[in-house]
């Protein structure tokens, strides 16, 4: 895992490796302070050398000067590092993502792509940054230190191994018990959060219901459990700081001790004695930073599992050929608009139920057609197989008696104009969105398909016209006028096959029928095909499809369907007259 | 709709955690103070921690002081039994010194603790009674971030800012002290170096407030941008658009990397200046001391001690200026927190509240103690002159003169009249945003009305205790929301008091037992985020029997059956039938086979009802209504 994300530093690795080296100039212009000051104190003062005293202090002031310089470009070069990484990261994960197929898309839901595209990358922009600034200092430091420490004196340096392993040995059980504690404590938050986004989910119905009362209290219940898992788990933490304190207390009294008695019998200059104290501190306060490593990178390691799964999903739809560009070359080109089902089974997930069984019948270039069926029969499922949102599990399906998989994902997908279910628009104004069609296309051609969509009037009534901004996710439009105009977008594409899947629901039934009335003046040789609700909507069409828990169960106009399909002629019926408001 | 995950923090914020940011409060003082007065349930803690803070700041400064005479007296003329027993001393010093440590920690966390724990209970309670308006003009991001990132950065400060402050500025202060104590002439090269420290540290800070401020601004722009092609990733994948996508992204990626790098390196910057400028400090004391050492105006145990304190001296005011940046940021966090705290509650000035009552021999009422199952409801109202009378609840509802605006500027309703007797069903239809939902919506009170009059049973509704209205009136909302937990936990929603028995009649009721019999454990079935597990036409079924448990003599549909298919529809008709039965129903409806036998057909435009009546009086006007109802009128 490590490996992979390294990786993702990429062209920034230089900087990783300035910062190691201005850490270790850092790390050594620093520890050389003390030496020099004992030099002062046992050498300068007793033979009364001003000479040697000015000379080492200017010395001092030059190594601190260099070490601001090192100490600043190692600030400097880890901000490139880990920002750097960070929008490597980034741009992995949002190519990933664009890459994904609709089946790749469901299995993670829109927020936590969002998160881990956010906040998961923030959070190892953060990691990388204090490993290079801090962590990496510590065991550099506590090499050294140690160094200088036995260079001083090597039989008071056993104090220092014996601290070092006790303050270990101390943290580790501190921060395997502390483990087990945050991960209950994390728990109780993400139960907390969950507790409010509920709540603000459904604030309706607990206002409907007035259970405002009953939501305190449960809100209550989560805040008192996350209240005490926290207690427990600082508990534990709020032992870290006096336990380190303790060791480095004791340690220091044992040295001056030991130390004390070195220097009164002239083996040890004074100044050296407290040289060696501040090189323990130095080295104990390493292994406590060092500590921090392990903290730090357990919370890192549940963001980079999530990243790391985004980027290592396998897409299950691809161009085959080697190059997307050569594909798209030799690839074919959706023209009439023919599609053919020829026996096709197709399941989301393996092992699961069938969704469609046996799919066979075929479509002729410019019909319009219709499917209907229960909700859950696969009427998306059906029509998503064509642009190839999904493959087929067994059996084929032919554009142009063309298997679908022969065409560049590119290639196939420009000749079908698709509206989605739950459409979306994007913040931008109209004309931008619409373009989104063909971004080529002139007012004029933009104009056309969103008068073909009955689109244009109410655009022209807002005051900007096509300029109109729109919100993120097309909120200042109304649910109708969304419709109309992700309809409109895709027309704008002029797709030999246009396919609506449940495109007119909030779109009142006379703007629908002048809907339905221009498509079969103006787009006569598009193949049209469209998943509704209303009957009102499928009436006229040329063929209509039903489907019953992924089956056909009939095929034929309306009337001989009402005439010979029971189950058409139930939904007509429960629709009286089939017509809705 | 970014996913707010807060992660364990707290205590196990690495050393030299980054800012999180530069904020302001737009008032410390008021907010402070506010903040502080939540403390006061722990008086006694508090005083034990301050005194735990002095004993532990106390017990470091005089271990360092220790130095001089340990060096002066014991170490340099070799009297080691002296020795022995000033470190004896010394090593009680230090363990008094680290007990207070922990006491001070351990206590400070269960004051944090408690504090925010009350804290998010307030805000919580508080956000249960805030209008819907509120609701409609926050997004759930928002709001969830007060709980997230605001109450964190608040529980930070208690559990660390606060007393790292306290004590930096002890250790600062006291540091000072014993430095002019031991050498006032050292110390003077001390002022100088900390005067240049703090000039620095402001200098830099402002600065790289600037560059954070910019780096938030790409940062907002550039989430923005991820969550909005994410939630559109199907349109993309529709429209062959990845290849634009990504090159708008590359963009503000880039821009942002290098946002946040010079952002990033200048925060970065000070720690380097801030400790070098402290050794330099430290070298400068080194020579002069050892230099007046040998003039002998000062000693080798002076020095030592000065120059333990001289390292000391920067870190509080790194400490300083880091804590007062976490301060900053949780205070401009509190007082988001206080600000929906003084918003103003939902308005409920009424005082007719609805009571359990029982008949009486001679036919009147007479109240029973709420938890008395007798099924007939009564409203109480308190006269002007003090006694109380029962009115019978019989559902029946009538509007006056109705004008409504959502934003006080564009009515939403102009002018609506109309009335339901107990019983009768009232249909709305109208294209989407003629104000539909809206009447419904005024009804329960989730908005109220500052023209006309609503009455229910006769009673102004301004009258009527929301809790109590809102318990006369059902509904089956557009979008249903579950609850994590059973399926029969969601049923009993509609009625607390509801047994078993009841909420599984209530399915059965409404057609919704045969599906819920076939999920995995039935009706103990746990129901994920929001029904995920379902669809959406089982999610309308169990919202449907929700309302049905509650038994309520008005109820309200809206769109309730819009997501069910028309053959799963069907299956529902009988359960719609069986609430809707004996009950004065408002119903908005997409399906003329639901609006057709209503009593009374309301067609809505712009706000204003332009048809009423039957289905057939409607039809035989040949308006609008005849219109909707075929579809073909402008066409042939």
């Amino acid at each position: 895992m490590i490996k992979q994300l390294y990786s993702y530093i990429g062209n920034y690795k230089k900087y990783v490796m300035l910062c190691v080296m201005f850490v270790m100039v850092d790390v050594v212009c620093e520890l050389m302070m003390p030496l020099l000051m004992s030099k002062i104190v046992d050498e300068g003062i007793p033979s009364k050398d001003i000479y040697f005293i000015v000379k080492n202090g200017i010395f001092m002031v030059l190594l601190a000067a260099i070490s601001i310089m090192a100490g600043g470009l190692n600030m400097k070069f880890s901000a490139e590092a880990s920002q750097g990484f960070a929008a490597n990261l980034r741009r992995a994960l949002f190519d990933r993502v664009q890459a994904f197929s609709f089946s790749n898309i469901d299995k993670f839901s829109t927020a936590s792509l969002v998160t881990r595209l956010t906040s998961d990358v923030t959070q190892m922009q953060n990691t990388l940054l204090m490993c290079l600034r801090m962590l990496l200092r510590a065991p550099l430091m506590l090499v050294c230190a140690i160094f200088f420490a036995v260079s001083i004196n090597a039989r008071l340096s056993v104090v220092i191994f014996i601290a070092v392993s006790l303050l270990i040995a101390g943290i580790f059980l501190v921060l395997r018990t502390a483990e087990q504690k945050f991960a209950e404590m994390q728990k109780k938050i993400d139960n907390l959060n969950g507790t409010v986004q509920e709540n603000l989910t459904a604030i309706r119905a607990v206002k409907a219901f007035v259970r405002e009362r009953y939501e305190k209290q449960k809100f209550k219940k989560s805040n008192d459990a996350l209240t005490e898992a926290a207690i427990n788990a600082g508990n534990l933490i709020s032992l870290i700081m006096p336990l380190m304190m303790f060791v480095l207390n004791g340690a220091t009294l044992i040295v001056i001790w030991f130390g004390g008695r070195m220097v009164a019998g002239d083996e040890m200059g004074a100044g050296s004695l407290i040289s060696f104290i501040s090189y323990l501190m130095h080295i104990l306060m390493s292994i406590m930073i060092f500590s921090m490593i392990f903290i730090l990178f357990a919370r890192a390691e549940a963001c980079a599992k999530r990243i790391l799964e985004v980027v290592n999903t396998k897409i299950d739809i691809t161009d085959n050929d080697d190059t997307d560009h050569k594909r798209e070359i030799n690839s074919p080109l959706v023209r009439k608009g023919k599609i053919e089902f020829r026996h096709v089974d197709f399941k989301y997930a393996e092992g699961g139920r069938n969704v469609l069984s046996d799919i066979n019948f075929s479509i002729e270039p410019g019909e319009f057609v219709a499917i209907v069926g229960g909700t859950g029969s696969g009427k998306t499922t059906l029509v998503s197989l064509i642009p190839r949102l999904y493959d087929v599990t067994k059996g084929q399906v032919l554009i142009d008696g063309i298997d679908v998989r022969e065409y560049s994902l590119k290639q196939l997908r420009d000749g079908i104009g698709m509206v989605l279910q739950k459409n979306v628009l994007f913040s931008g104004t109209i004309r931008e969105n619409l373009m989104w069609g063909n971004e080529n296309a002139t007012q004029e051609d933009i104009e056309k398909a969103a008068s073909y969509a009955q689109a244009h009037d109410f655009i022209i009534s807002f005051p900007d016209g096509y300029d109109t901004r729109l919100g993120q996710g097309g909120v200042n439009v109304s649910g109708g006028q969304k419709q109309r105009l992700c309809i409109a977008r895709a027309l704008l594409k002029k797709p030999p096959i246009l396919i609506l899947d449940d495109s007119t629901s909030a779109i009142d039934t006379a703007t629908e029928a002048r809907i339905r009335k221009s498509f079969s003046e103006n787009l006569k040789d598009t193949t049209v095909l469209i998943i509704a609700q209303r009957i009102s909507s499928v009436k006229n069409a040329d063929k209509i499809v039903v489907l019953d828990d992924g089956r056909v169960v009939g095929i034929g106009k309306h009337d001989e369907l009402f005439e010979n399909n029971r189950l058409y002629r139930e939904i007509c019926n429960s629709q009286q007259e089939g017509l809705v408001i | 709709m970014a996913e707010n995950r807060k992660v364990a923090r707290g205590f196990m914020r690495g050393p030299g955690s980054m800012p999180v940011g530069f904020e302001k409060p737009r008032d410390l003082k008021t907010t402070m103070v506010r903040l502080l007065a939540y403390l006061r349930h722990s008086k006694l803690q508090i005083a034990i921690v301050i005194a735990a803070l002095l004993t532990s700041s106390g017990s470091m400064l005089a271990g360092s002081y220790f130095l001089k005479p340990l060096i002066n007296e014991y170490i340099l003329p070799g009297n080691l039994r002296g020795l022995a027993f000033a470190l004896l001393c010394l090593g009680v010093l230090y363990l008094v010194g680290v007990c207070a440590a922990y006491i001070q920690t351990r206590f400070t966390i269960r004051v944090a603790q408690k504090t925010i724990n009350i804290l998010r209970s307030e805000l919580f309670d508080k956000m249960q009674e805030l209008p819907l308006e509120y609701f409609d003009t926050h997004t759930h991001g928002e709001l969830m971030s007060l709980y997230t990132n605001d109450v964190d950065n608040v529980q930070m400060m208690l559990e660390q800012s606060l007393t790292q402050l306290f004590s930096s500025i002890l250790m600062f202060f006291g540091s000072i002290a014993v430095m002019i104590m031991l050498s006032p002439a050292l110390f003077s090269i001390t002022a100088l170096v900390l005067a240049l420290m703090i000039f620095i540290s402001t200098k830099i800070g402002k600065k790289s407030r600037g560059y954070f401020q910019n780096q938030q601004k790409i940062l907002g722009e550039l989430n923005g941008y991820i969550e909005e092609i994410i939630g559109g990733l199907k349109e993309v994948k529709v429209f062959n658009h990845e290849e634009a996508a990504k090159e708008s992204f590359y963009k503000i990626n880039e821009s942002f990397r290098q946002a946040a790098t010079k952002a990033n390196f200048l925060a970065g910057i000070i720690m380097p200046v801030m400790i070098n400028l402290n050794n330099i400090c430290y070298a400068a004391i080194a020579v002069v001391g050892g230099i007046l050492t040998l003039k002998g105006s000062f000693d080798i145990g002076s020095l030592a001690a000065f120059l333990q304190y001289s390292r000391q001296i920067g870190q509080p005011i790194n400490q300083i200026t880091n804590q007062i940046n976490n301060i900053l940021a949780a205070m401009a966090g509190a007082e988001r927190i206080f600000h929906v705290m003084d918003q103003k509650p939902e308005v409920d000035g009424g005082n007719v509240t609805l009571v359990s009552v029982e008949k009486n021999e001679d036919g009147t009422l007479s109240e029973v103690p709420g938890d008395m199952k007798t099924g007939i409801k009564a409203w109480r109202i308190i006269e002007p002159d003090g006694k109380t009378r029962l009115e019978p609840l019989r559902g029946d509802v009538r509007f006056y003169n109705v004008t409504f605006s959502y934003d006080n500027k564009r009515p939403v309703l102009k002018n609506i009249s109309l009335y339901a007797k107990p019983g009768q069903t009232i249909a709305f239809v109208g294209s989407t945003g003629a104000g539909k939902t809206t009447i419904t919506n005024l009804i329960n009170r989730f908005y109220d009305i500052r023209e006309g009059l609503i009455t229910f049973d006769g009673i102004d509704i301004k009258n009527i205790k929301k809790e109590s209205l809102r318990r006369s009136l059902g509904m089956v909302l557009q979008d249903t929301h579950l609850f994590t937990g059973t399926v029969l936990d969601n049923i009993r929603y509609g009625n607390l008091n509801a047994t078993d028995e009841e909420c599984i009649n209530a399915a059965k009721a409404v057609g919704a037992d045969s599906f819920i019999m076939r999920l995995p454990q039935g009706y103990h079935t746990v129901i994920s985020k929001d029904g995920a597990n379902l669809s959406q036409g089982q999610r309308q079924l169990i919202a449907i029997a929700r309302a049905y448990v509650a038994s309520p003599p008005v109820m309200i549909l809206d769109e309730a059956t819009s997501s069910i298919d028309t053959r799963t529809e069907r299956l529902v008709e009988k359960g719609m039938a069986a609430l809707m039965e004996k009950r004065t129903v408002f119903i908005i409806a997409h399906r003329l086979s639901t609006v057709r036998n209503a009593d009374a057909i309301m067609v809505l435009e712009n706000g204003e009802i332009i048809e009423r009546g039957s289905h057939e009086e409607l039809l035989a006007q040949k308006g609008r209504y005849y219109q909707l109802y075929t579809g073909r009128e402008i066409l042939e």
